[in-house]
């Protein structure tokens, strides 16, 4: 059990610091917020690994859920000026 | 656990904040600015954790008696709870004035907003 | 390119400051003075079973107080910034959603919204509370929004949710000083049995008004991103 909560911590830390690096370097705008969001899921994943599962339900609606939705609202507003 | 956590945290916070400040897309830095703030809440948890404990909820497989030897640290899983929505919160505000700032100049450049230049 | 450069100079600076931190960190093998304090005695004075509920509401009730402040402050410059957008007439460029959405949304909205409030009203019981019952009705709102793009949710309505729940919630803090240890003591109600739904005192009570709150406060920021033009 130990052992195989390790391995997954190893797993989703690798998965968050590819998706920041993809949301930071990434072409396309929309790319660059769905990687965000994803760093958010891993983490929200990864406090349930903590031991810490009200922080994990806040990071998942939250974080996670609203943040994104808020960034693709005004990515609707701004088209065209994301190359800018 | 911890250690790997804590410097996943710590790596998220750098990579954050590098590309905000290198960013010329004022969406792009909000992104950056998420990232750290991700990062921040993870290391706090991550202090908080002990190794081979569990979380402070008392049911029946964890009696009150018990808590005190068996849960780990609530306070700073508090803290993060509020961090998380004041960060919603931080977060809609820069969206909100990207989108006045695209209004105004119909480009979400930075280097386009020269007026307070110096 | 000098400007790439000194990003990264400070960045390594940053990461120089991190470097000490992490190495230094030795993890705790018992709990310090102020955890202990909360995990022996939140069960008997205060009844809740959620620890950390019993710290955001009751313990640090204050700060949550000042956390929503911050929410509502928030919530109201993302109004006030965006105001003017919503005075100017729309085109009808109305394209209607599918009706996969328009049906689904119909079904799942209340069910969502229950959902919410089922989390925030057992928030001293079982993970959750105030804050995510709150955004998952926020989220309930939004799939609304998501299905019917024209609709005008009432600000007022949102407003005035909003505004009550913060009364009664300084009202609730208030009568703890009367009638219990200080502001915002959930003891004004018996504490009943831990782990029943109707014991901690004012902990579920406080925490559902905290719920409609930031759900009200969400909902409108969302409201206000959606009715802004498209430019």
């Amino acid at each position: 059990m130990t052992t195989f909560s390790v391995a997954l911590t190893v797993v989703l830390a690798i998965a968050m610091l590819g998706a920041a690096v993809l949301a930071i370097t990434g072409r396309s705008l929309p790319i660059a917020i769905l990687a965000a969001g994803l760093v958010s899921l891993f983490a929200s994943v990864l406090f349930l690994l903590l031991a810490s599962p009200d922080v994990a339900m806040t990071e998942a609606a939250i974080g996670s859920g609203l943040t994104t939705f808020l960034f693709f609202f005004i990515l609707g507003r701004v088209r065209g000026g994301e190359n800018g | 656990m911890a250690q790997i956590s804590l410097a996943t945290g710590f790596l998220l916070i750098l990579i954050g904040f590098y590309g905000a400040l290198t960013q010329r897309n004022l969406m792009r830095m909000i992104v950056g600015f998420t990232i750290a703030d991700s990062g921040v809440n993870l290391v706090i948890v991550a202090i908080g954790y002990m190794h081979g404990r569990t979380a402070p909820i008392i049911d029946s497989t964890l009696p009150a008696g018990e808590a005190p030897a068996r849960i780990i640290d609530p306070v700073p899983q508090a803290l993060v709870l509020t961090a998380i929505v004041i960060g919603v919160g931080v977060t809609a505000l820069m969206l909100a004035y990207a989108y006045k700032l695209y209004q105004a100049k119909r480009t979400l450049d930075i280097s386009t907003f020269t007026e307070l230049k110096w | 390119m000098v400007r790439r450069f000194a990003a990264l100079l400070l960045i390594l600076a940053l990461g120089a400051v991190f470097l000490p931190l992490f190495l230094a960190y030795h993890p705790d093998t018992s709990l310090n003075p102020t955890a202990l304090y909360y995990a022996e005695r939140t069960a008997q004075d205060l009844g809740a079973a959620n620890i950390v509920t019993a710290i955001v509401v009751t313990y640090r009730g204050l700060d949550t107080l000042g956390e929503v402040t911050v929410l509502f402050l928030s919530a109201a410059i993302v109004g006030l910034v965006l105001a003017r957008d919503r005075l100017t007439p729309r085109p009808h460029t109305r394209v209607p959603a599918g009706e996969l959405l328009t049906t689904g949304s119909r079904l799942l909205a209340p069910l969502i919204m229950l959902l919410g409030v089922y989390i925030f009203s057992n928030g001293h019981l079982t993970p959750g509370g105030g804050f995510q019952g709150g955004a998952v009705i926020a989220s309930g709102v939004l799939l609304l929004l998501l299905a019917d793009p024209e609709r005008r949710f009432g600000h007022r309505i949102i407003g005035f949710i909003e505004s009550l729940s913060g009364v009664a919630y300084v009202l609730i803090g208030l009568a703890g000083l009367y009638y219990a240890g200080g502001f915002l003591d959930n003891r004004i109600l018996p504490t009943g049995q831990v782990g029943q739904l109707f014991s901690a005192g004012a902990i579920p009570l406080i925490y559902s008004l905290i719920g409609l709150k930031v759900g009200s406060e969400f909902s409108s920021i969302l409201a206000d991103l959606s009715e802004t033009e498209e430019l």
